[in-house]
Order: C-alpha cells, then structure tokens, then sequence
C-alpha cells in the first residue's frame, strides 16, 4: 500500500487529490476521471504502484457491474476497508483515483469497463474476476458482443493465471471467454437477453437451450453446473454445500438477487462467510442514483437506469404493475448515436398503463410505442413528465444521460 | 386487396440481427394491419428451410463470420434466389444487402453471394458510422430517405441495378450512391429499423407484396415518423 510507493508515485498521488478536489469544487464532476489522468501523467505505473500488495477483485459485464460492485463493497467491509470506484468511472483513470483516495484499504473492488479488463488484469493482479454478462450495448462506437467474447478470452488466457473467476454460467459468451481459466467458480446470474447467444460463440452451430440449461449439439460447449445459484423459491441465494443464504435487498428485480449471489461468490473467496455479509446487501438502498426514491408534488419516483436492450427488458421486469411509466431517451456520445437497438426492446408489457415518453430522442421513443400498439404522451422534459401523471407512485426508465439529466433535477440524488 | 393473408419471412435472426433489425417486421406488420391486412410474420432460422411461398422476405445486418454462414445456407437452399426471379419483394439491410450481390468480403476474403442484385462489395479504407440521408430515386415515389450507418464495406453497382438514393449525408455505398435496388428487392445501409424513418419505402414493400399501386393504400396516420424524418433531417443541417 502507500507506504511503499516511490517519491514520484507519492508525488503523483498528492496531485491526483489536488486536481480532483479542484474538480470538485469547481462543480465539474467528482474528480475521479481528471484526478487519475494527472496521477497517470505524472507516474505511467501509478495504477500498479497503488494496486501493489492489495486484495483486488474486478467487475466486469454488460449490465449490473455497479450495483455487483456496491454489494460486493458491501460485503467485504465486515473484514476490512475497501477502496472502490463508486462514482462509475470505470477506466484506468478512475481506478486510480479510487485507490489513491483510499491508501488505508488493504481490499478492492473496481467495476472495470469491458474494454479495459486486460490493462486491468496487468496492472491490478487481481485475486479474483468477475464476469457477469455481455450483450449489445453502444453499437456506433463499441465492439460487437461476440468480438469482445473472444478479446477476453484471449486476454483471460493470457494475464488471468493467478486469479479465480467467478463467471455467469448462463451466459454462454461468458462460459466460453472463462472456460480457458484454471480456477472458476459459476454462479447461476440468469440471461434476460439471449440474442447475442443463439449461436455458440467457439463453433456457430446453434445452441438448444431448455430453460436456463443450454449446450452446443456440435462442439460440446455447455452449461458448467453452477455453485451459487438464485433461490427458485423466496429471495435467497443458494450455496456451494446447498446452503440457503437470505437476502432482504431493497434493490428490486431478480436481476439484484442475481448480483447479490455474485457478490457472495465473490466475497467467499475472500473469506468473508456469507451468512456474514448478505445482511450487509440488504443496507444497499441505491447505487448511484439508480432505484433512489425521490418525492416532488405529491408524485414518488424510483429511478431505473437502463442503457440497452438486455437492460431496458430487466427494467420492465423490476416495475411495479400499475403506477405510470415513463421513459426517457437520449442519444449522447456516452450513450451512443445509434437509437436503432429500441426496436430490440419488446414494450408490450407496458400496453394499458400510462406511458410518458421524454428525453432528446422521446420523438424515436414515440415511433417505436406506436409500432407496439402502446398508448403515450410525450413531454419536454422530466418536470413536465411528473406533471403529466397524477399523484403516487411513478417508475421511471432512462438511459444513461438521461438518467443524469433527471438525477441532476432531484439535486444529484445518490 | 385480395390477399388475406400476408406472410413476412424475416430471414435468419440468428445470425443476421444486430441493430434491432425486427424493427422492420413490425413497422411493415403495423403498416399492413392499419390497411387490414392481416400479416403472419415467419421467422426462420437459419438450420430452417426458407418457405418458397411467402409474400416478402426481410435480411438483416451482422458480423462478418455470421454473414458468411448466411449467404452459404442461403446459397444451399435456393428458395430466396427462385423469390426473387418470381418478383417477391426483398428488403435487405447492409450485411444482408451485400450477401445480395455477386461477391462480398467478410474474415479478410471474398465470397460469392446470391447474385441476386448486379452489385459487389469489398472494403472501404474506414468504417462509415453515423447518421444518413439521401434524395431517393424519383420513380420510388418515396422521398428523401434517412436512417443510420455503421459498416466497413463498399459496394460497388453495376448495370442492371439503380442506386437507391444518392447521399447528401454519410457514405452508403462509396460516398455518392446508396443502395441499390431492380424490380422488387432493394438493399441498403440503412441499417437496423430502416423503415421506421421511412414509412413510404414501408408502404412501397407493401404495394409489391399485395400487388396494388401505391397510392391505393389507405392513408395512415404518421404525424410521428414525420415528425421524426423531420428531426432527422434538421440534426444533419445543423451540424453540417
């Protein structure tokens, strides 16, 4: 830790602090993502030097990596303190910060964007990895899914030699990037979208799939049998001995009972008991702003980020039938150009309840509810959407700068 | 309108569906019942043989590897190249739009496509990527066209096929042309929903499909996709 770092590394760190809090101050953002950028000039290895004689696991996925790394936090915080990058900055930048802010914590756990998982792997010698799910997400400027697959699999293959994975043994992407590791424990985290997987991603052939089981008929490739698993029955997960672990999460949504089973996963081979650490998910009440419960005239909102199809379609899952909906849409360079995967996303189950539809691209919003047969009212922006449904409880569905555009209107709710 | 009912293959959706390419099937489902027709979309898989005796057939976008696999079945099994000679529409959307025509790249080679379109693709020297518009060929009657691009190839048209558009946004097929289409099958890098932001290429697929012209559908209400071409448009002019 950071009695051992290097002057220039200690130099670097000071100056990471200063240009964050500066950012900070200065009201533009947290600082996570500049802090690390003036570390990282000044000391290249910073993030290697920081992440020397740590416990790290990181977080890796598609969808759920910064809820799986706030419960995995969570977790590992009934043995030690733990360094996190709980803003989302999710590169190399704000890894860096998050350790340099925390010199103290002898774990941590980093939510690493897909495409940084290799530079992660070198620089961080994580003890552990965990690979939650791929699917299409940002197609303008992002990699396609089975592409990534195979990077990470090379990857894996290449830097992972001393780390455990704890990987989705649903999601056959992930089975096969994990497969050429030596140590991987398989939770059962479930695949709402499987249309990135109709094909085995080692042969082409086609996958059978028969509930949550899938195999590939030509090569083999198969489902591992997992060893933690989400409860059929009630809200618990289910261990490698059989062990029932209850969960009282306030996150909603099976595909939070499914993070919480890898975070217990994960948490257990840092030798945590998870009888230990699951009521500690359970204090979890938003991540981010994401699933907060904010009130304005009367109308109590909860908050659902959601950034692609496989997100969008857990999101329907999550809401509660009844309360009015609305859907904000942006289309932003964090959340790419490209609007066409709205047509990926099944909105019928929203038919017969209120709809509002906002955000920079509510007009793609509106062409595609109309296509699905669901009635809606489109509005300027989030203020003119609470408006426009009556008092009680409200769900509300945005993608990712949509979602900051209504977080910043309820005063940057976390 | 004789036909009661109209059956829409969408062709492999497991290998060729990136962009939310069901989009199209369910703008022409919506389109057709709003006139009531009734529609049965077949999707068919690609391990499926392809009816021989449907209305239309849709081809989506996709990887290289998947796109290569597609044109081979497509090659085997015949029933999309015996459509086409029999005047059934066919919308094809960039990957499926070049497996259309004589030869297309995909893993670093050429491979043979149905020849179903006098075009070939190869690689362009950087991936297109971004929004799209061009002033659609007059006899269409479908007017400026818009969508969204994201591919590495270039096609190149040869005599016996016209360009769908000719670009003022974006490249299409080599910065000048767009697509491409002869008889009833068009192509194009509009990709993903291409026809939820240009319903009258939608009613045009419709008219061939049912066998009436054009102008004999009934209206139907697009205050929104206009208001989205609308959109579109005014982005494009002002960023340019």
């Amino acid at each position: 830790m950071s009695a051992n770092l290097t002057p220039r590394a200690k130099f670097a760190t000071a100056l990471l602090r200063t240009a964050a809090a500066l950012s900070r101050a200065t009201g533009r953002g947290d600082g996570s993502v500049i802090g690390g950028r003036v570390g990282l000039i000044v000391e290249p290895r910073l993030l290697e030097l920081l992440a020397d004689g740590r416990h790290v696991v990181l977080i890796s996925g598609t969808n759920g990596k910064t809820t799986t790394t706030r419960f995995t936090t969570a977790a590992l915080e009934a043995i030690g303190k733990v360094a996190t990058n709980s803003f989302g900055a999710n590169m190399p930048t704000g890894h860096t910060t998050a350790l340099a802010k925390a010199p103290k914590a002898e774990y941590a756990a980093l939510e690493c964007d897909e495409h940084y998982l290799g530079q992660l792997l070198d620089a961080a010698s994580p003890k552990v990895v965990a690979l939650l799910n791929l699917s299409r997400d940002q197609l303008d400027r992002a990699m396609e899914v089975t592409a990534l697959a195979a990077k990470w699999r090379q990857t894996l293959q290449a830097s992972a030699g001393q780390s455990t994975i704890v990987a989705n043994a649903d999601d056959p992407l992930i089975v096969w990037a994990a497969s050429v590791c030596q140590r991987v424990v398989w939770v059962s985290a479930g695949q709402s979208w499987t249309a990135d997987s109709a094909i085995c991603p080692n042969c082409g052939s086609h996958l059978d799939r028969f509930g949550e089981f899938w195999r590939c008929t030509n090569c083999g490739l198969n489902r591992p049998s997992p060893q933690w698993s989400v409860a059929h029955q009630g809200e618990a997960v289910v261990g490698p001995d059989g062990r029932r672990y209850e969960l009282n999460l306030q996150l909603p949504g099976r595909v939070n009972r499914a993070n919480a089973a890898t975070a217990l996963a994960i948490a257990s081979l840092f030798g945590v008991d998870p009888a230990q650490a699951a009521p500690k998910l359970s204090e979890v009440a938003s991540v981010a702003g994401r699933y907060a419960r904010v009130e304005r005239d009367g109308r109590q909102l909860r908050l659902l980020l959601a950034k692609n199809p496989a997100g969008w379609l857990e999101s329907f899952d999550m809401i509660e039938q009844g309360p009015p909906v609305v859907l904000s849409l942006n289309a932003r360079e964090v959340d790419g150009f490209d609007t066409s995967w709205i047509y990926d996303v099944d909105f019928t189950s929203l038919a017969g309840r209120k709809v509002v539809v906002t955000g920079d691209r509510r007009t793609d919003l509106a062409v595609r509810l109309e296509v699905d047969g669901v009635d809606f009212v489109v509005v300027d922006d989030i203020r003119a959407a609470i408006a426009a449904v009556p008092p009680g409880r409200v769900e509300v569905v945005a993608n990712y700068t949509a979602f900051q555009d209504v977080r910043a209107e309820f005063n940057r709710v976390n | 309108m004789a036909l009661s009912t109209l059956r829409i293959v969408w062709l492999y959706p497991d290998l060729l569906s990136t962009y939310g390419d069901r989009g199209n099937l369910l703008v022409l489902a919506h389109r057709a019942r709003a006139r009531g027709i009734d529609v049965e979309p077949m999707q068919v898989r690609s391990d499926q043989r392809v009816p021989a005796t449907a209305d239309m057939y849709l081809i989506g976008g996709g990887e290289d590897g998947p796109q290569a696999v597609a044109a081979e079945r497509l090659l085997d099994d015949g029933a999309v190249i015996r459509a086409a000679e029999a005047g059934k529409p066919i919308l094809a959307i960039c990957a499926g739009y070049q497996l259309l025509g004589e030869s297309f790249y995909a893993n670093g080679r050429a491979y043979a496509g149905l020849n179903i379109l006098d075009l070939r693709s190869d690689r362009g020297p950087s991936r297109a990527v971004g929004e799209i518009a061009g002033e659609s060929a007059p006899q269409l009657g479908i007017g400026p066209i818009t969508g969204f691009e994201n591919h590495g190839g270039r096609t190149h048209l040869g005599q016996a096929v016209q360009p769908l558009a000719r670009v003022t946004a974006g490249v299409g097929n080599d910065g000048a042309t767009e697509g491409a289409w002869a008889g009833h099958v068009v192509g194009t890098y509009m990709h993903g929903p291409a026809l939820a932001r240009n319903p009258k290429l939608a009613d045009l697929l419709l008219s061939w499909a049912v066998g009436v012209d054009p102008a004999s559908l009934p209206p139907v209400d697009d205050t929104w996709p206009e208001r989205l071409r609308r959109e579109r448009f005014e982005a494009l002019s002002a960023a340019q």
